[in-house]
């Protein structure tokens, strides 16, 4: 149990510092970085509470393709002119104002259920029983039976996100020259492969 | 606190002692694996390869590590040093990290966890991470164009990685690795899932950024790609995490497709022999072809490797994905249903 503890304030202390260090760094690679090693400790979190299939999709998910298309975009910013100092005030009443909305609904949301968190009853169907099932059995027994509709749903509206993103960013340009492999293969009278004689050699005209 | 040093200090130990016993032999498959990268590729160009130090030239290897370990380490002068020094070690750390899970004989494995198979992909997508470190902060053109390639190119390949794993994991019904070597008892994956076989070795050459698909570390266009800058003990990092991730994915080939550590056939004098050399021999041939491939075929070029990666593997593979389900729904094959 001391272990569990330990380990458990362990990651949950470099999730709270990184968290920290990602809106202090100047630098926004250096975010970026700690952005990710925060990720990287909430899987930990989730392999604490014997979650360890959700520990790997979220890394899968988030560490390996969403922080990778972010540190790639930010990489390529031009960092070092657009810094200034001086612009960090003028955000701060914008960023107050978030913090309290949020911490607002925090309190409400924890005042209605009294601090008692085994009060809270908002799924749709009671969980069935999943003694004796692994993480991902038990995780799929349910997404695909009692979730089926919310899960075509999410998959449906990232289908349309998806294809929002390719018509915005699709044009076609007059002059580019393009590799169709097809026909390359299918052109006749262009190639011959010829037979060499060792020592003899042949005609190519 | 005296009583809680006491409850898990033997555990301690023995996990350290555990990862001794994956570090080390790696290590050794390490060294072996460059010796006889160097000695296939000589062979097929008709050389000698290295054959100078040491009997047939075997402490070639060793004696280069020596030679990096006492070379200077030099930070370039604009380069983010913190992170120009996480870079090598993330690789070479992660890398190692992956092969805790490997199964090399029926029980013998460090860590026998559930989701293996998500575990082992989870760390290899997460091995673009030190050369996207490397490329950026070595504050230069040719590792940030090497990195940006590479990045790319791990990305593109691990989709099609992902649907061909899930494939075999039809057949098997379980992520855990040890299974799904059990489940190839009376035949292969490589017979029934021949395509998918092939599309996850081409994958895997790209995803460890081997010949033909080496365009990230393509020295006629970017010099050394992402280590351009290395020099001494971070390159030997760099170097060993990528053969230690070329092995893994020779592990992967073999334990998805090759059936593990399980004999060819289970008749007396090839079931005797104990199950990791059956292991050992599969992640050599299949490491052997990737080396017959770095000698045999031409780089790519950088077009024509995202063509194959999004318009003929991913489509193929999700094809497969759909294809091998219905088979298995249709003619009730599916295990646990």
């Amino acid at each position: 149990m001391t272990a569990q503890l330990l380990t458990f304030y362990l990651f949950s202390g470099v999730i709270l510092i990184s968290s920290l260090m990602v809106i202090s760094t100047k630098n926004p690679v250096h975010s970026v970085l700690f952005l990710i090693l925060s990720f990287l400790n909430a899987a930990g979190l989730f392999v604490i509470l014997h979650a360890e299939f959700l520990a790997m999709i979220l890394i899968i998910v988030y560490v390996g393709a969403v922080a990778v298309l972010f540190l790639f975009v930010v990489m390529m910013l031009d960092f070092k002119t657009s810094i200034n100092k001086d612009n960090i005030l003028q955000y701060i009443p914008i960023g107050i104002l978030v913090g309290v909305v949020f911490i607002a609904e925090l309190i409400i949301v924890l005042i209605n259920t009294k601090f008692d968190l085994s009060n809270i009853q908002v799924l749709p169907n009671p969980l069935s029983d999943f003694t004796g099932k692994s993480n991902t059995e038990a995780i799929g027994s349910v997404l695909y039976t009692d979730y089926i509709l919310y899960f075509q749903l999410s998959g449906v509206i990232l289908l349309v996100a998806m294809i929002g993103s390719i018509v915005l960013t699709l044009r076609e340009r007059e002059g580019v020259k393009r590799q169709v492999v097809s026909e390359q293969l299918q052109r006749q009278g262009k190639i011959d492969l010829v037979d060499v004689k060792s020592g003899k050699g042949v005609d190519i005209l | 606190m005296v009583s809680l040093a006491q409850t898990y200090f033997i555990e301690v130990v023995t996990i350290i002692l555990y990862c001794l016993l994956i570090f080390v032999p790696l290590l050794l498959g390490v060294v072996m694996a460059l010796y006889a990268d160097r000695k296939i590729w000589a062979a097929v160009q008709k050389r000698r390869g290295p054959n100078v130090v040491g009997p047939y030239g075997l402490l070639q290897v060793p004696a280069d590590g020596l030679k990096f370990i006492f070379k200077e380490i030099i930070l370039p002068d604009g380069s983010d040093k913190t992170v120009f020094l996480i870079a090598p070690i993330i690789t070479l750390a992660l890398s190692i990290a992956a092969w805790a899970v490997v199964p090399v004989q029926a029980g013998v494995v460090l860590a026998n966890i559930n989701v293996g198979i998500l575990y082992i992909f989870a760390i290899s997508s997460l091995g673009v991470y030190g050369i996207l470190m490397a490329g950026w902060s070595s504050n230069s053109k040719y590792p940030f164009f090497g990195a940006l390639r590479s990045a790319a190119q791990m990305v593109s390949y691990e989709v099609s990685i992902g649907f061909v794993i899930i494939t075999v994991l039809l057949c098997v019904g379980s992520l855990n690795l040890t299974e799904i070597v059990m489940a190839q008892d009376t035949m292969w994956f490589f017979i029934p899932l021949f395509p998918m076989f092939i599309v996850f070795f081409i994958s895997a050459l790209a995803e460890t950024n081997r010949p033909p698909f080496d365009l990230p570390e393509a020295e006629s266009e970017l010099v050394a790609g992402y280590q351009t800058e290395y020099s001494g003990m971070p390159f030997v990092l760099f170097m060993f995490g990528e053969y230690i991730n070329i092995l893994l994915m020779c592990a992967m080939t073999t334990i998805l497709f090759l059936g593990g550590w399980l004999p060819p056939i289970d008749i007396y004098p090839l079931n005797a022999v104990p199950g990791f050399i059956w292991f050992l021999l599969k992640v050599t041939f299949v490491f052997y072809l990737f080396a017959m491939v770095k000698a045999f075929v031409p780089r790519y070029r950088y077009d024509q490797l995202m063509r194959l990666g999004w318009k003929v593997f991913l489509p193929l593979s999700l094809f497969a994905v759909v294809v091998t389900s219905s088979i298995l729904f249709f003619f009730n094959l599916a295990p646990g249903m």
